[in-house]
């Protein structure tokens, strides 16, 4: 066993890991952020994407000792009820989400790629899901959603500021 | 927008019909719902299931010795374990005897296995890791015993038979008029083989659930679920009263059939009364498509005789499935099957047979579309074969033959409600605007078409039916209980809008309750496009009988003639002096001073019908049918074989969309749904072996395989559900895969007639086509 400390959604958080113990296995079973979803363990669906430093990553394929001092956002860490991001509020909004599960790392990875390019077109916001696959939707409200959320943040952005 | 408590529209909704934001959507993009997995207990033990690697054996032995060593282990379940090692297949709540579809399945195998991944043996660990080490520890010796793996060869006198009484299933058959006589008056005959494969439903959620002993010694099982219903199976293979076994379903990642029938929750029920721990079972994406069930193989054998004029008159099909190894609802697929097999066609001649047969192949059961998708596949590339044997534009030769409200198919069920096909079909071609050009040389492009109906509602002979309980709580909200399990169309938010609507309340006031066997009032299964029609009926039903206590309590208090009275704003109210109102905060407590309920319960009966007649196939089956008709222009790669989906639009008349949102999000999802049918989905199978085990090797359409699919919803009012509502879940993929092929053969000119399209066979067929 290993003792590793990261910041999970701001908050330090300290657990002990084993060396084979994946990133998706930690944050579900030791630090109960059940937020991140198991749907493959094997990189293919995207439903356990969470960032790490602010880069979105399958979690299923990073060691949990990868993850040590460095930033870890799930879902839970883009907003709340009370302060949604822009993407969780178009998303309920549009109807973006039906059953749900893929929701989170579909959040995340938007979260990622908008803030890499903030005017995204539809297909730019496709290629960057391309690996975050939905079920039920058929993707086409996902991306109204992921579009009018890169609208309002880039008319919250204030004029001239860095990006 | 509107919240549901202000005054009508011009429509005369305050909230149906919007695009409401559905209260389970909240929870879900923040991370706070709790899914099957999501859940866990003090002293939960971790189990695994042992599967057989062979897809017919003999078992010689077990000897669990090994699994029993391993540190942590603390149960090891086999055949000789189950009280009743036996599951029905039978349609869960119902009444009616279906006496010959009445299908069995082993809990664990015993003595034999018969498909690869079934299920032998039980481990149950205090972790993950040593219920694994376990099931490794589990060793079973097998001896081959021959297989068949081909429905047809299943069928041959010499094959390897599964059950004593043969490999065959079921038979069906329809007769109408004389398909001899028929294709005497034929001028053009197209005939025709299709097939379709393997399917999975590849849902995101596996399989899941925890499950433990209440304070009471009920066995409370929170399983990712499509029917809570299935208490009754679990306590049947524990010799337990029904009453000792409850099934919570929590919002569910994804259905679509796969998690209709017994999934996990019966595992789960056994080690928890046999070890008397909380146990969690979920299994893993290889387990998931090991695991029953599939979508089934058709073989389908049509022709279709039409005059010159383009008038059809004559059709035979034979419809054979690959039932797999066990026959779950295999023949009632078939039933479905045979009575869309003509599609919305009027054919005076008509001869379809069906039957559904046993192999070693993995079972087979339901999934979105449930017999109705495959023959679709093969009606509608018919229908373009047809208009193009006679020189006839594909859409005229349709709309000369669709059926008409009062009419009625092959089998003998008069059509009840409108029926627009033809503007669906104009209206979803119409919306791809003009022909696109090819993005470059070497590409092809092409349009295709194809209409479907499709049944909503259950086979009327099972006597379906729906309950729900509404109440006005004393602070003045709204609760609503009913044992719907949300599999994501939004169930649970429909309810609560329909109960907006009714009681003048916003949605924000009105909480739900919904699918838990022993404390919602039982609404059936979330399957077969149901749940809208009948929760819905059962809602609407509850919040109207609640509307008229309210109402005539409030009439008392404002000294006002019933008719007088509206509820709106979470208020009763005089129409004439709107001023002059009541909160439903004070009419509560006035209910509760006047002896008047403050709750509705109701149950609301499917129309009832007689069983079909089995050796002419005529009768009435479904309580009504979803129209709808799909277009898209697809690009073909001549180089490659690979076809992209430029452009989709859906028009279906829905009868009343209830949430334009979710009614829009089922059609755009349910075209990405067949996309993959039509083009990526297969679950490669040979020999009983399943090639494709993983989400890298057996396809879905991703982001950028799906185009942006234009929705064109129709509202008739005519359907059956509420406010003249149908259902869309199943009918929305249904005409995907037709119009892709037909798209296809207007590109390149070659007919491909199996699914799915892939680069390979595409190419080969294109090939083919240019040998002189």
């Amino acid at each position: 066993m290993r003792s590793i400390e990261l910041t999970l959604n701001g908050t330090r958080v300290r657990t002990t890991v084993e060396p084979h113990e994946t990133l998706l296995g930690v944050l579900r079973q030791r630090l109960a952020a059940t937020e991140v979803k198991s749907g493959c363990e094997r990189g293919d669906c995207g439903a356990c994407a969470v960032l790490l430093d602010g880069r979105a990553i399958n979690s299923c394929l990073a060691l949990a000792i990868q993850a040590d001092g460095r930033a870890v956002t799930t879902v839970r860490g883009l907003g709340t009820p009370e302060t949604p991001h822009p993407l969780q509020a178009a998303f309920v909004e549009l109807g973006a989400a039906q059953c749900g599960i893929c929701i989170p790392g579909m959040l995340v990875t938007l979260y990622a790629a908008l803030a890499a390019h903030h005017d995204a077109s539809r297909r730019e916001i496709r290629e960057a899901i391309g690996g975050n696959l939905c079920r039920c939707t058929g993707y086409h409200k996902i991306v109204d959603a992921a579009l009018a959320a890169a609208r309002r943040l880039l008319e919250s952005r204030p004029t001239g500021a860095p990006s | 927008m509107s919240d549901g408590s202000s005054t009508p529209g011009p429509d005369g909704f305050r909230i149906v019909g919007q695009r409401a934001p559905r209260p389970d959507a909240s929870d879900k993009v923040f991370g706070l719902t709790r899914y099957a997995d999501d859940f866990a207990m003090g002293g939960m033990l971790h189990a695994k299931v042992v599967r057989s690697p062979r897809p017919s054996a003999r078992i010689v032995r077990i000897d669990r010795s090994a699994a029993e060593a391993v540190p942590g282990v603390r149960c090891v379940l086999t055949a000789r374990d189950v009280p009743h090692n036996v599951l029905f297949s039978d349609v869960p709540g119902q009444t009616t005897t279906v006496g010959p579809l009445r299908a069995r399945t082993q809990v664990l195998a015993d003595e034999v296995v018969r498909f690869l991944g079934e299920p032998v043996a039980l481990v149950a660990a205090e972790t993950e890791e040593a219920a694994e080490e376990g099931a490794r520890g589990v060793a079973v010796e097998y001896a081959d015993v021959p297989g068949v793996f081909d429905p047809e060869a299943a069928m041959g006198p010499d094959a390897p038979r599964l059950e004593p009484t043969g490999n065959v299933i079921s038979r069906w058959k329809i007769r109408k008029g004389d398909v001899e006589a028929g294709f005497r008056e034929a001028d053009v005959v197209v005939e025709r083989s299709y097939r379709t494969p393997f399917i999975d439903h590849a849902f995101i959620e596996p399989e899941a659930g925890v499950a433990w002993l209440d304070e009471n010694g009920v066995i409370t099982i929170r399983v990712a679920t499509q029917v809570i219903e299935h208490f009754r199976d679990v306590a049947n293979v524990l010799g337990l009263p029904h009453s000792r076994v409850r099934i919570i379903a929590p919002y569910i990642g994804g259905g679509f059939g796969g998690k209709e029938d017994v999934t996990v929750e019966v595992f789960l029920g056994l080690l928890v009364w046999k070890t008397t721990r909380p146990v969690r079972l979920c299994y893993s994406r290889e387990e998931s498509i090991l695991s029953p069930t599939k979508r089934h193989p058709f073989v389908m054998r049509y022709k279709h005789g039409a005059r010159r004029d383009g008038t059809l008159v004559a059709l035979e099909v034979e419809l054979i499935s690959d039932a797999g190894a066990y026959a779950y609802l295999s023949p009632l697929t078939l039933l479905y099957g045979m009575v869309h097999a003509a599609g919305p066609y009027r054919i005076p001649h008509v001869k379809v047979d069906g039957v559904s047969v046993l192999t070693n192949n993995p079972p087979t059961s339901a999934f979105r579309g449930f017999g109705s998708a495959q023959p679709a596949f093969a009606y509608e590339s018919q229908m373009d074969e047809l208009a193009r044997a006679l020189g006839l534009d594909p859409l005229a030769f349709r709309e000369r033959n669709y059926l008409r409200k009062g009419e009625r198919l092959a089998s003998g069920q008069e059509l009840e409600t409108a029926v627009w096909l033809p503007e669906t079909a104009r209206r979803a071609s119409d919306a791809l605007g003009p022909r696109r050009a090819p993005s470059g040389p070497g590409k092809r492009v092409g349009r295709g078409v194809a209409s479907a109906l499709t049944s909503y509602g259950r086979i009327v002979w099972l006597h379906d039916w729906a309950s729900a309980w509404v109440e006005l709580q004393m602070d003045g909200t709204v609760l609503v209980r009913t044992g719907v399990p949300d599999i994501g169309g939004g169930q649970a938010a429909s309810l609560v809008q329909i109960t907006a609507e009714l009681l003048g309340v916003a949605q924000a006031d009105i909480a739900i309750h919904i699918g838990d066997s022993a404390l919602t009032p039982l609404a059936g299964t979330t399957t077969a496009t149901r749940q809208l029609y009948m929760s819905g009926s059962a809602v609407h039903k509850a919040a109207s009988e609640l509307r008229a206590t309210l109402t005539a309590q409030a009439a008392e208090l404002l000294a006002a003639p019933l008719e007088a009275v509206d509820l709106a704003d979470g208020a009763a109210l005089r129409r004439d002096a709107p001023d002059r109102r009541v909160a439903f905060r004070e009419l509560a407590a006035a209910c509760a001073r006047a002896h008047r309920p403050r709750s509705a319960f109701a149950i609301y009966q499917a129309p009832a019908g007689q069983v079909m007649d089995f050796e002419t196939g005529q009768g009435k089956v479904f309580p009504d049918f979803t129209f709808g008709s799909q277009a898209v222009d697809v690009e073909v790669d001549e180089a490659t074989g690979e076809v992209a989906v430029l452009a989709l639009a859906a028009c279906y008349d829905v009868g009343r969309a209830i949430n334009r949102n979710s009614v829009e999000g089922q059609m755009e999802g349910g075209a990405a749904m067949g996309l993959g049918y039509a083009l990526l989905e297969e679950d490669r199978v040979a020999e009983g072996v399943t090639l494709t085990p993983n989400l890298m090797t057996y396809l879905i359409p991703t982001a950028l395989d799906v185009p942006d699919v234009t929705t064109i919803v129709l509202e008739s009012g005519e359907g059956m559900g509420p406010w003249g509502a149908r259902g869309i879940g199943e009918p929305a993929m249904v005409p995907t895969a037709p119009a892709i092929a037909n798209g296809v053969r207007d590109a390149v000119g070659v007919r491909l007639t199996r699914l799915p399209i892939t680069p390979e066979r595409l190419w080969r067929a294109m090939q083919e086509a240019r040998r002189p």
